[in-house]
């Protein structure tokens, strides 16, 4: 039995038969030293190779693969432009379809049908990016003699069928590098000989065209081998005008696989006889592999091809894997429809709807027996007014939607999801060669001096140095996939954005993880993106996917974040709760910054933290009426929220003064409760957008005696209250003080409980010193109303006039953290202290602040706001 | 008091239909009716006038054996016809959903004169529809003479449908009130319906179907129940998949109706219907047309037919108050009211729109500003 896939595959021809082997899987070959360069060549339980395997293994049959070595493909995609690869797998292989070489077994009808008539095809097999459409069926298990008994499938169903050989490389056309439209046909051609069939009968869809002519075709006839030997001949027209236009430029990748092939067959017709051997391949190749052509000729053709150092495992494959048309999908549309097909003993379409049936019924929709009945009937009528003898896939989805999800493409998706393409997840034995993801890790683990360890460890990374920050970024990307050596700790000492602490220690269970993680690539890179992408897209909430933005940063993925961004600008549009996209954007916010920190690429971010901010703007007016206390108070921390990102987002023009002009809105509103639009006032106030006067004046409104009392205590908690430094504006802004304190005192009896709790959360947050200001402030009563403000009253902790000297003395620190005056840096020179430290550790004051920048940001209190108003240095704001 | 109205009854018989300011489908292509059923050979069931294989081709169009033309029917997707003939073929209720102006009620004619060779058995859905609408009512005049008999009953066209074995046709079935359509599920499920007054029933005879049609996206519609569901295969007809074909069917209609209300033509029209139609497109799909943003869905269906209003009402504007020119601020206002229909919700939505997409395009600056104006 010879079989289309690389021969360094022969040795684990036997892995198939175990009993922990449940397709799908793939046979995986990979560059020893560059796991990154490898191909794929996925098997469906119902792929022809695999069902010629099992019957092969089953049948005590020699099997072997007969093409080119992956030695050989895997090293020419080496010298092929890499900039098309970009990922791990182009993969040369591909089709296959169904071809019997040497007719009749010796054992004459043994085989029979067995294996080869599965042989049919589509090009499964490869995982190219070719678009295939793979045509699976895989056969009629053995219907001879040794074969044992028919499994009992109505030969009528023909699996039959062949296919076409698709090339994931598209090597026809791509390099001849000529112009012109006949190359372009050859590229067509080549690439989908099916397409080009089906097309000269008159189909505009392929897939539809194989289903009429191959598949339901062969219902009823006698000779098995028919489709395959029409196929052939099929194959042979198409190669006929291939080769003939190729005979200028040969690109000849084809052609030395398909010498090898006959040398392959050669050798194994010489050792079996010319009728003992079977040849599952694609039917692409089925005229070359006839030809005569010299032996000379073919070893000449292979001679001084490039080698490199491969190596060969299965791998576990999903069905969702095979139906992906692009990367490493096979471009089987439906691979849950062909396996149910091939498992099916009888009655397809009824089992299919029934299982349809099943799935709607587990997600809560009606639907009766009587439902499937009436899609059953539909699905054969449409066949027949199709002029089709059985119902196809596009007949029962037809029917499903008519009957089943009442004309709703919502559930139909579903099926479309769960059956169609289906959730099955193939197993490999624990005895197969360990996947190149792990020798990757090894690899990385060697060349970073980071030994998995049981015992646990802490690391301290500084990610100025490189090895360091390769450290880290290997830990988060493990951690994307699944492989929790690392765990992030708290900084010990400093919480810097340039310091990092991981808790590290291997379980042995890892490896398994690592093994799992090898579906997602070959590499720890290449698995990472992938796994991010994935994980954006089946993201449950907006949130989760920003911190898998986040994520993606720290991990350096820069090719997972256009898919993770557009996901979340998909998910921020559609998004109708502003709390959700509240909550999202200071993640972002930060994870622009911290890109920046890292030299990241972060143009995408920023557009989409830009567009997440729009719809916050607008969307947040709206979003703050009618709310109880709770939801008002969660709102106010969202506005607090959103502040300090947009203050973080600073650079990008306009969307501070929007964010203004939105707080200005939501601070005059008066359906707006009491603590959102205090906490407006407050910010503008902060911003310096409202001057005292008119904050006074607004506070002046909403604490006049129309007020709800418990309004007004909440607005008075949203002004000052909480960690923001409110108190101190009450002792430096006498006025604020005298208008809380007036208005306190006209609270009737019966409102005072109703408010004293509201009243209470919001001066307990402050410290003790600013408590007792307060209270001796107003104690001291209101009475000196009039007088500025914080000057000269004679105030406990204050002396009565300004010590020019000490605070001259602070003026150089100033400056320094502001980092703007030269002058200043002259004046800090002459002092003794903060000139030295300053200009004698640049890079050290630098840091500093950037660290107590993001720290405070990380602690996600507003840090923008805090500063600002109570000290009353400005350098707050700045820093 | 008799309501239902026999619809034949008031065709008068054996006229040229030519008079008739909107023919039956059955007589305006009568011709290529009688074409199809001269050269179908295939199978009929029971009572068709034509092979489902025929009744396909009259809607989807094509070219006879003997060269004879079938002009297309239906434009669209092929696949949605052929479920539709393949459901009356198996004898199940077909429903058509759609929002408005996606031509249900003319494929459920065309289907109902190809199949049946009448069109005419037809019950109006509205709120107040009666259930004598559906069953049958009485000639009292006949009823107070000579008691209750056959004779001083006025069937329905249901009733007539099932007796004739022909085709009846349910529009707006959505509109009717909970009571009222449940009285369907008898007919659809039993294929009888029963008379206790005389102690009979008018059993429905092999070729008896129905094809409702309803409205999914209204508003103020009483939903079907599941039982009443569960007895119709149901066909959703889609909206225009390109713009271009949505624009021509705009610029068409809009142009028809413009005429008849002696609005003056609009020389420059083209581009804001274009644009209308974008704008109900991209938030009706909600993704913007190069498929890059993902954009928000308001509550109203903005259906092709809404467009057609916003424009000829865009036109009107500019004709009588503008200077004749169709320019975005004629358009604006109508959009906004037909894209803001619950004011919270759909403000936002809309507004979200404007700065996210609308105020980035090249070339909309006129129309943003437009919308401002109108929204603020």
């Amino acid at each position: 039995m010879l079989i289309e896939g690389p021969p360094e595959a022969d040795a684990l021809i036997p892995l198939a038969a175990d009993e922990d082997m449940r397709p799908p899987v793939a046979l995986l070959a990979h560059a020893v030293d560059e796991p990154g360069r490898s191909s794929f060549w996925p098997m469906a339980e119902f792929s022809p190779e695999w069902v010629a395997l099992r019957w092969a293994l089953e049948h005590g049959v020699p099997a072997r693969f007969i093409d080119l070595p992956a030695t050989h493909t895997l090293a020419w995609e080496k010298h092929r432009e890499r900039e098309e690869t970009g990922k791990a797998g182009k993969p040369g292989e591909t089709g296959r379809a169904g071809e019997t070489e040497g007719t009749e077994e010796t054992e004459g009808t043994r085989e029979g049908a067995g294996a080869e008539e599965n042989c049919s095809g589509g090009r499964p097999g490869a995982t190219g990016e070719g678009p295939g459409r793979g045509r699976r069926e895989g056969g009629e298990e053995g219907s001879g003699a040794g074969g044992g008994p028919d499994v009992g499938r109505e030969p009528g169903r023909a699996r039959a069928s062949g296919g076409g050989p698709e090339d994931a490389d598209g090597s026809g056309g791509g390099e001849g590098g000529g112009s012109g439209a006949a190359d372009e046909d050859r590229d067509g051609l080549r690439r989908d000989p099916l397409g080009t069939l089906a097309e000269v009968a008159g189909y505009d869809d392929p897939e539809r065209w194989w289903e009429d002519v191959v598949e339901h075709r062969a219902t009823g006839t006698k000779d098995p081998f028919a489709p395959f030997a029409a196929l052939e001949e099929a194959m042979g027209a198409l190669r006929e005008a291939y080769d003939r236009d190729a005979a200028g430029h040969e690109d000849g990748r084809d052609l030395v696989r398909e010498a090898y092939m006959r040398i392959q067959l050669r050798s194994a017709q010489r050792e079996f006889g010319a009728d003992g051997v079977a040849v599952v391949c694609g039917a692409w190749h089925v005229p070359a592999l006839r030809r005569k052509v010299a032996l000379a000729a073919d070893r000449a053709l292979l001679k001084g091809l490039p080698k490199v150092r491969t190596d060969l495992t299965w791998v576990p494959w999903t069905h969702r894997r095979l139906a992906r048309a692009g990367g490493y999908g096979a471009g089987i549309d439906a691979p849950g429809w062909y396996a149910h097909l091939f498992a099916s003993p009888d009655r397809p379409v009824e089992r299919w709807l029934t299982r349809v049936a099943v799935l709607l019924r587990e997600e809560d929709r009606i639907v009766s027996s009587a439902h499937v009945i009436e899609a059953v009937r539909l699905a054969e009528t449409l066949a027949a007014l199709r002029g089709r003898p059985l119902p196809g896939l596009s007949e029962t989805t037809d029917a499903v939607r008519a009957v089943l999800c009442e004309g709703s493409d919502v559930p139909l998706a579903l099926v479309r999801d769960r059956l169609v393409v289906g959730d099955v997840l193939g197993e490999v034995p624990a005895g197969a060669p360990a996947v190149p993801l792990q020798r990757d890790l090894d690899r990385l683990q060697r060349r970073l001096r980071l030994k998995p360890e049981a015992a646990e460890r802490e690391l301290a990374l500084d990610l100025r140095r490189e090895n360091d920050a390769e450290r880290s970024r290997l830990l988060h990307r493990l951690r994307l996939l699944g492989v929790e050596w690392g765990e992030p700790a708290a900084s010990r000492g400093g919480t810097g954005t340039f310091r990092e602490t991981w808790r590290l220690r291997w379980e042995p269970e890892l490896a398994v993880r690592v093994a799992e993680a090898g579906v997602w690539g070959t590499t720890v890179l290449a698995a990472a993106t992938a796994k991010a992408e994935a994980d954006a897209v089946a993201a449950g909430g907006l949130a989760r996917v920003t911190a898998l933005a986040e994520r993606c940063l720290l991990a350096a993925l820069p090719d997972a974040l256009p898919t993770v961004m557009s996901v979340l600008a998909d998910r921020a549009a559609l998004d109708t709760d502003v709390g959700h996209l509240a909550q999202a954007l200071p993640a972002l916010a930060r994870s622009l910054r911290y890109g920046d920190v890292r030299g990241t690429d972060t143009g995408a971010l920023a557009e989409v933290a830009a567009g997440l901010a729009e719809r916050i703007f607008v969307g947040l007016p709206p979003a703050c009426v009618s709310l109880d206390a709770d939801a008002a108070e969660r709102m106010r921390r969202h506005v607090d929220a959103v502040h300090g990102a947009v203050g973080m987002l600073d650079e990008h023009a306009g969307l501070p003064p929007r964010w203004r002009a939105v707080l200005r809105v939501l601070s005059r509103r008066d359906s707006v409760p009491g603590v959102v639009r205090g906490r407006a006032v407050r910010l503008l106030l902060d911003e310096g957008e409202l001057n005292p006067g008119a904050a006074a004046r607004l506070m002046g409104l909403a604490l006049s005696p129309g007020t709800p009392p418990g309004d007004a205590a909440a607005w008075i908690e949203g002004f000052v209250g909480g960690g923001s430094g409110g108190g101190l504006l009450l002792v430096h802004d006498e006025r604020l003080l005298a208008l809380v304190d007036g208005w306190l005192t006209t609270v009737p009896a019966e409102a005072f409980t109703d408010v004293l709790p509201l009243l209470r959360r919001t001066f307990s947050a402050y410290e003790p010193g600013v408590r007792r200001t307060l209270g001796d402030r107003v104690r001291r009563g209101p009475g000196k109303r009039g007088s500025e403000p914080g000057a000269h009253t004679g105030t406990p902790g204050f002396a009565t006039g300004l010590d020019e000297r000490r605070a001259d003395a602070v003026l150089p620190v100033v400056r320094l953290l502001l980092g703007t005056n030269p002058d200043a840096a002259d004046v800090g020179r002459g002092d003794e202290r903060t000139g030295g430290d300053g200009r004698g550790d640049d890079t050290a004051g630098h840091v500093g602040t950037g660290d107590d920048g993001m720290s405070d940001d990380t602690a996600g209190g507003g840090a923008g706001t805090d500063g600002g108003t109570g000290d009353g240095a400005l350098a707050g704001v700045g820093a | 008091m008799s309501v239902s109205v026999d619809p034949t009854s008031v065709k008068p018989s054996g006229t040229e239909p030519t008079d008739a300011l909107r023919p039956h489908a059955e007589d305006a292509f009568a011709f290529e009716l009688a074409a199809l059923a001269a050269q179908d050979d295939r199978p009929r069931p029971a009572r068709w006038k034509m092979s489902p294989w025929a009744v396909a081709t009259y809607l989807l169009g094509g070219v006879l054996p003997d060269g004879t033309v079938i002009s297309p029917k239906y434009v669209g997707p092929r696949r949605i016809v052929e479920v539709a003939v393949t459901t009356l073929a198996t004898d199940r209720a077909l429903l058509l959903l759609g929002v408005p102006g996606t031509a249900k009620t003319w494929v459920s004619e065309h289907l109902a004169a190809a199949v049946s060779g009448d069109s005419t058995l037809l019950v109006q859905g509205t709120a107040g529809t009666p259930e004598e609408a559906i069953r049958y009512g009485w000639n009292y005049a006949q009823l107070l003479a000579h008691g209750p008999s056959r004779d001083a009953l006025v069937p329905s066209p249901v009733m007539r449908a099932m007796a004739e074995g022909a085709t009846v046709r349910v529009e707006e079935l959505t509109r009717i009130p909970a009571d009222v359509q449940d009285t369907l599920i008898t007919v659809l499920s039993e294929k009888t319906l029963p008379i206790p007054e005389l102690g009979q029933e008018v059993q429905a005879v092999r070729g008896f179907n129905l094809i409702a049609t309803a409205n999914d996206r209204d508003r103020g519609v009483n939903e079907l129940s599941s039982a009443l569901r569960r007895r119709f295969n149901t066909v959703v007809l889609p909206l225009p998949e390109s713009v271009e074909a949505e624009v021509d069917i705009v610029a068409r209609r809009v142009d028809q109706i413009g005429r008849s209300l002696d609005l003056p033509a609009a020389p420059d029209g083209f581009e804001e219907i274009r644009r209308v139609v974008t704008v109900f497109r991209e938030l009706r799909d909600g993704v913007t047309a190069d498929g890059r943003t993902k954009v928000k869905s308001p509550s109203g269906t903005l259906s092709t037919a809404e467009a057609i209003s916003v424009v000829t009402s865009g036109l009107a504007l500019a004709a009588h108050f503008g200077d004749g020119v169709l320019r975005p601020a004629d358009v604006a206002a109508g959009i906004l009211g037909a894209v803001v229909r619950d004011p919270a919700a759909d403000r936002v939505v809309w507004q979200e729109y404007l700065e996210a997409v609308v105020r980035e395009r090249a070339g909309w600056t006129d129309f943003y500003r437009a919308c401002r104006e109108v929204s603020a």
